[in-house]
């Protein structure tokens, strides 16, 4: 053929194989019945004797079989041809000039999005009045703010320096046991105890890191978790110090300033003349958890501009290069480490001043996945998709708690939130195939000339390629 | 005496159920280089589809010869969790072959979530538990106030182990597939060049796996009789402790490390402290990483650019 061809001429209209679709499936839905045949077919249930029993399902069996192999079809017959013409097209048409979206939208979304988080409070108090407005602020307020902040906090660790951390809970653990401990036994207040959290937890982080950081990155993740569990597993059992599985309760709260939130004539609402109400410490505690947040935020985009952030992102790129430039790798991972815990350090004070109950409970391993998830999904790296991600994940979860229509389908023993970490454990595997950047994949680099531009993710790499076994 | 004589029984029981677990981990990791988080979970499954088997038999079919449901358990859960593990390797890994170095990884344990949530949904949160399917042991050495017994449950665990170890070192070592598996593990990329199929070998690799694993959930069902779905965790990282132990990427290391982790186990609990069994081997994979990271019998690991 001559060089220059017509485009559509070097794809070739390919015949659709039905019957090859077809094969396909059926082979799809076998395999789905085999899969789902014994643990889905049969459910073991103690009777009332106290002994375990098996009872049937095929008709759920048959359901899910069914519709997994009628989804292959349809993939085979919609999206594969789609996906196989797109991947035909040559890469250049496939990209013409168009305005950058993304880039527009980032620049007011920001402003935007910080602006919405900061009045949100008084939003959900206008409509919902004093009563209503705790759940909505407590629930999806602090609850996600706390998660988007462990999240930024992990981003540091997983994203920019590219150490996989597994055990990133037990910083989170140790914040909190801080300022419980403390708080309980000197009677500090929580604004003096929050920084010394922080640094407590950063020490630990510092005291774990040193020996492991050396180790390359799937040893490292495993490790990091091995620590989270022995960590965990020490505050089960020093019932002397932490209580054991019993847990520490009625830890101090943090009062404004000074001023308690109680309902007495020192409290908050009687020194500004207001009526009393629990909702203003909930408002306050929004605040107090969204400015630590900010503050994780911005810390982390200064810190990219320092040479120790740069050396972080270098390091995520390639160690072998970085370590021939002369970078200290040990020192770069253990400052990122440290940093890391030490935000975590924070929330998890954070989290034992606003809860007043902690226990070993809180601080499982599947606690440090739901995060590793929301900084897997959120796009490692990318601080908005990490904010995005944490307000998916954990605000979706506390919608599904609260919706009904779903018990009237499936049933009122239907428990939508246990299927939660089973979305979240798929959406990982999801992610990793098709948007192994996650869901923003576009990142701004810290170093430029002239003009700022993001730039798309199949110009940037991540961590580092595996040789041989591609 | 007697009693060390008594834990170290019950540690080698232990050893072999987490050495079967661990030349999962060495072998998945020896050919793609990736450590396989669910492999814990695809026992705890394993273990699940064993105790349906046996319900089944027992109950429904009426079966009373123990040794016979044993056996017929043992082969249903070996089929399909090799089918299970099949299938992970095929939707989760390999598409991931070829991306960046965490990709895998992640991907497991995002599988790994998935597997213990599956099951927790699918059959319920509350521990399972079950008569114990042997009864019955020898007694070794008696006086002292004190008996130091080997049960048949045990005895059967040790032969089981053995004679499926066996069976596993003469398909690597002396089989075509065993011959393909050691050479995709030295160097893929030749391998493919002189005409074996990496993707047919990663997968039988994964089915041998899960076989090796369905075996141990077997006999852990068998040992404790209690399951829950969450079992996959804790046992997990101690098997992969025990192929970290051995030199990961080693088989005979996997073996050896999962008797060293068993009897490491259970001398603490016996001698120390029982609370904190599980600190002593999350402990010793943290020292074994540290100080000995290419393990007992493992290759120096040097990073090329």
């Amino acid at each position: 053929m001559p060089a220059a061809v017509n485009p559509d001429a070097a794809a070739p209209e390919r015949r659709f194989d039905a019957i090859g679709a077809l094969k396909d499936a059926g082979l799809t839905t076998l395999i789905a019945f085999g899969l789902l045949l014994p643990l889905v077919g049969f459910q073991t249930v103690t009777d009332v004797r106290n002994e375990l029993v098996l009872k049937t399902r095929f008709p759920l069996l048959l359901a899910l079989t069914i519709s997994i192999g009628l989804a292959r079809l349809v993939y085979a017959f919609s999206i594969a041809p789609w996906r196989e013409r797109r991947a035909a097209r040559p890469v250049a048409a496939a990209r013409p000039a168009r305005f950058d979206w993304s880039a527009a939208g980032a620049k007011w979304f920001i402003p935007f999005a910080i602006g919405f988080v900061v009045v949100y409070p008084l939003i959900v108090l206008a409509v919902k009045g004093r009563g209503g407005a705790v759940a909505w602020v407590d629930n999806f307020g602090i609850q996600i703010l706390i998660y988007v902040m462990l999240g930024w906090g992990l981003n540091i660790v997983v994203g920019l320096a590219g150490l996989l951390d597994l055990g990133y809970v037990a910083f989170y653990a140790v914040g909190a046991y801080s300022y419980a401990l403390l708080a309980k036994a000197f009677g500090l207040s929580f604004w003096i105890l929050l920084p010394l959290a922080g640094c407590l937890a950063s020490f630990w982080g510092l005291l774990l890191g040193f020996p492991v950081l050396r180790l390359r990155g799937d040893y490292l993740a495993i490790v990091t978790l091995a620590f989270g569990e022995i960590i965990r597993m020490v505050l089960v059992n020093w019932v002397a110090l932490t209580n054991g599985y019993a847990g520490i309760s009625t830890i101090p709260r943090p009062s404004f300033f000074g001023i308690p939130f109680t309902a007495d004539d020192n409290g908050f609402a009687a020194r500004f003349g207001l009526e009393f109400s629990p909702i203003y410490r909930t408002i306050f505690l929004y605040y107090v958890i969204l400015g630590l947040a900010l503050i994780t935020a911005f810390v982390t985009v200064r810190l990219r501009r320092l040479p120790v952030g740069r050396a972080w992102e270098a390091l995520r790129e390639d160690e072998i290069a970085c370590r021939s430039l002369g970078i200290n790798t040990t020192n770069t991972k253990l400052t990122a480490f440290a940093m890391g815990a030490m935000f975590a350090g924070f929330a998890g004070s954070f989290f034992a001043a606003r809860q007043a109950f902690i226990s070993p409970e809180s601080f499982t391993f599947l606690e440090s996945a739901t995060i590793l998830a929301i900084v897997v999904l959120g796009g490692m790296g990318s601080q908005i998709g990490v904010a995005i991600a944490a307000i998916i994940m954990i605000g979706g979860t506390e919608i599904l708690r609260q919706i009904d229509f779903l018990k009237q389908i499936f049933g009122s023993d239907f428990d939508p939130t246990q299927y939660r970490m089973l979305l979240f454990g798929l959406g990982m595997v999801l992610m990793m195939r098709w948007r192994p950047r996650g869901l923003i994949t576009r990142r701004t680099p810290s170093v430029f000339l002239k003009e700022r531009k993001s730039i798309a993710a199949d110009l940037v790499k991540q961590g580092h390629f595996t040789e041989g076994a591609g | 005496m007697d009693y060390f004589v008594q834990q170290l029984i019950n540690g080698i029981t232990l050893g072999s159920i987490y050495g079967l677990i661990a030349i999962g981990y060495t072998m998945v990791y020896g050919i793609i280089g990736m450590v396989n988080f669910a492999h814990g979970d695809v026992f705890m499954v394993s273990a699940f589809i064993a105790l349906i088997a046996f319900l089944i038999l027992t109950a429904w079919l009426g079966i009373t010869s123990i040794a016979l449901a044993l056996v017929i358990v043992l082969v249903v859960s070996m089929l399909f969790t090799a089918l299970v593990n099949w299938t992970i390797e095929r939707v989760a890994y390999r598409p991931l072959r070829g991306s960046f170095r965490l990709a895998p990884l992640i991907s497991a344990i995002g599988m790994s979530i998935f597997l213990s949530n599956f099951v927790q949904v699918a059959q319920g949160p509350r521990n399972k538990s079950i008569p114990p399917m042997v009864r019955g042991d020898f007694t070794l050495l008696s006086g002292g106030g004190f008996n130091v017994a080997l049960s048949y449950k045990q005895l059967i665990i040790w032969c089981v182990t053995a004679l499926l170890l066996a069976v596993f070192w003469y398909v690597v070592a002396k089989t075509p597939l065993g011959r393909n598996m050691r050479a995709c593990e030295q160097d893929q990329k030749m391998a493919a060049l002189v005409g074996v199929n990496v993707d047919r070998t990663v997968a039988m690799t994964f089915v041998i796996a899960a076989a090796l694993a369905a075996i141990a959930g077997t006999m852990y069902l068998m040992n404790y009789g209690v399951l829950s779905f969450s079992d996959g965790f804790i046992p997990g990282v101690k098997a992969f402790t025990a192929a970290v132990l051995g030199g990961i990427g080693s088989l005979p290391g996997a073996v050896v490390g999962g008797l060293l982790v068993g009897l490491i186990e259970t001398m603490w609990s016996g001698y120390v402290s029982i609370d904190y069994k599980d600190v002593a081997a999350f402990s010793v994979l943290a020292i074994t990483l540290i100080f000995l990271p290419q393990g007992l019998f493992g290759r120096p690991d040097v990073e090329k650019v």
